[in-house]
């Protein structure tokens, strides 16, 4: 095992496990986008509870064990991402005076771990206010009703937008950043990459934002 | 932008005596500046003035003057070899700056290239990343040949892009996290695809990647700035061989 953990622990093992991490709550973003979707069907959240509570049910095994991996992955991407940033940090105690950094690179590039950071702020929120509850104990009100309830508050819907931008932010440099992590990149297929990569983080995010912008806007029963 | 017209510049320099110093920043003004003269030259008139009024003469590395030795290294108003893409320090001309400009110079920052003096760096870690594979090991004897090891031309391409590298640091010095992956991607990348190199690919990744981690440098986070601001317009696709390259190796890890 020596050989293993000397390779994931090394420079590139890092950014590889980051890379693959990152792929993965990528398509976990989508099957939550898929079952959140179900709050703007328009029927009370009748469809929306049902899905709700096939997904919370302790019998359901395998969403369970995705569950679980959902949480180490992602525990990994940010110790890991802290981490790289820490060491890639202290690789320069002296700064520049000047950087025009604009010149060589892209904002998102430059921004990860502090969009990283403001996603982990609003995760804990998120997490607080629905998974927990509902994952382990059984609220008087349903999920929908405390959805709604929550939206309906500006600040909480204000700050949920701001962290899909952010979210946003973090995707699109952080798709097309794992594949070439990975190895795949060329002249032909690089720049289909980048646009699916910055195409995906606004479509997701867009839609993950519409949710709170519909209730705040008074159009959830 | 050029007609001829002689420019005064104000420059900001770092200079620090040697390597346990602190060093600061000090303004200086050079006068008639011609647009025709490199960057190097318009610093070697600002040092025949520093030497006539008994001051210490600006330290820099320079050697060729010509883009292919990899000596010089000056942080030119926030980025490495200055505002241009595609030529180092000494292939910059005055011809880029307008009369009056303040310009910001300073030496390479990463603390696996200390400052010697002033705004030249230790880039020996760049040898000793070398040393640990960036060769071939047989000796390759004559000149072999023409045609007697056949090499397709995509290789043979491929190859000399990379191996265009001149290990002046650029890459290390423009990336936020002081990564040295642009440099070790093309040595890697360089030798890997010929029959020469091809045979030792993998211990020279592990080795080179293990010297890398050990001199102190960041890790690639494909910001590209590199890429962006190599003098010799190495391109992102040596890193991805090198990660590939040690992706391979994993098996003769131990």
């Amino acid at each position: 095992m020596g050989w293993f953990i000397k390779f994931i622990d090394s420079s590139i093992g890092k950014k590889i496990v980051m890379a693959l991490t990152g792929l993965f709550l990528s398509i976990f973003l989508i099957a939550h986008l898929a079952g959140n979707l179900l709050l703007l069907a328009g029927d009370g959240g009748v469809k929306f509870e049902e899905y709700a509570n096939f997904m919370a049910e302790s019998g359901n095994i395998p969403v369970r064990i995705v569950e679980i991996a959902l949480f180490i992955l992602l525990i990994y991407h940010i110790i890991n991402g802290i981490r790289i940033t820490s060491i890639n940090r202290k690789a320069r105690n002296i700064k520049y005076k000047k950087v025009d950094a604009s010149a060589n690179s892209t904002f998102f590039s430059r921004f990860m771990i502090q969009s990283g950071g403001i996603i982990f702020i609003f995760l804990v929120i998120h997490l607080r206010s629905f998974f927990f509850p509902y994952r382990f104990s059984h609220p008087e009100i349903t999920m929908y009703e405390a959805v709604k309830t929550a939206f309906e508050n500006p600040l909480y819907s204000g700050f949920y937008v701001f962290a899909m931008v952010l979210l946003a932010f973090h995707l699109n440099h952080g798709v097309q950043s794992a594949f070439q992590t990975l190895g795949l990149y060329d002249k032909k297929i690089t720049p289909i990459i980048k646009k699916t990569g910055t195409a995906f983080a606004i479509i997701i995010c867009l839609a993950f934002a519409i949710i709170p912008l519909y209730f705040l806007m008074g159009m959830g029963e | 932008m050029s007609n001829g017209k002689k420019m005064n510049l104000s420059l900001k320099i770092w200079r620090q005596a040697d390597k346990n110093s602190a060093g600061e920043f000090k303004d200086y003004t050079v006068n008639n500046v011609s647009p025709d003269m490199s960057f190097l030259e318009m610093l070697d008139v600002l040092n025949e003035e520093l030497i006539i009024k008994g001051e210490e003469p600006v330290a820099f590395d320079h050697d060729c003057r010509e883009g292919i030795c990899g000596s010089c290294s000056l942080y030119i108003n926030g980025r490495p070899h200055g505002p241009k893409r595609g030529v180092t320090a000494c292939q910059l001309h005055m011809r880029s700056f307008h009369d009056g400009q303040s310009i910001v110079i300073e030496p390479w920052r990463a603390n696996a290239f200390p400052v010697v003096k002033d705004l030249i760096v230790d880039r020996s870690a760049f040898d000793r990343i070398i040393t640990a594979g960036g060769f071939v090991s047989v000796n390759s004897g004559g000149a072999a040949d023409a045609n007697s090891i056949l090499i397709s031309k995509d290789d043979v391409e491929y190859a000399l892009d990379a191996s265009q590298c001149i290990g002046c640091g650029a890459c290390v010095a423009v990336c936020k996290n002081s990564s040295a992956s642009l440099f070790v991607g093309a040595k890697i990348a360089h030798l890997s695809r010929l029959p020469q190199g091809s045979p030792e690919r993998h211990k020279r990744a592990i080795n080179m990647i293990k010297q890398m981690d050990k001199e102190g440098f960041g890790s690639c986070t494909n910001t590209e700035a590199c890429a962006a601001e190599c003098p010799k317009e190495i391109s992102m696709d040596v890193i991805v061989t090198m990660r590939k390259e040690y992706m391979k190796a994993i098996k003769e890890m131990e």
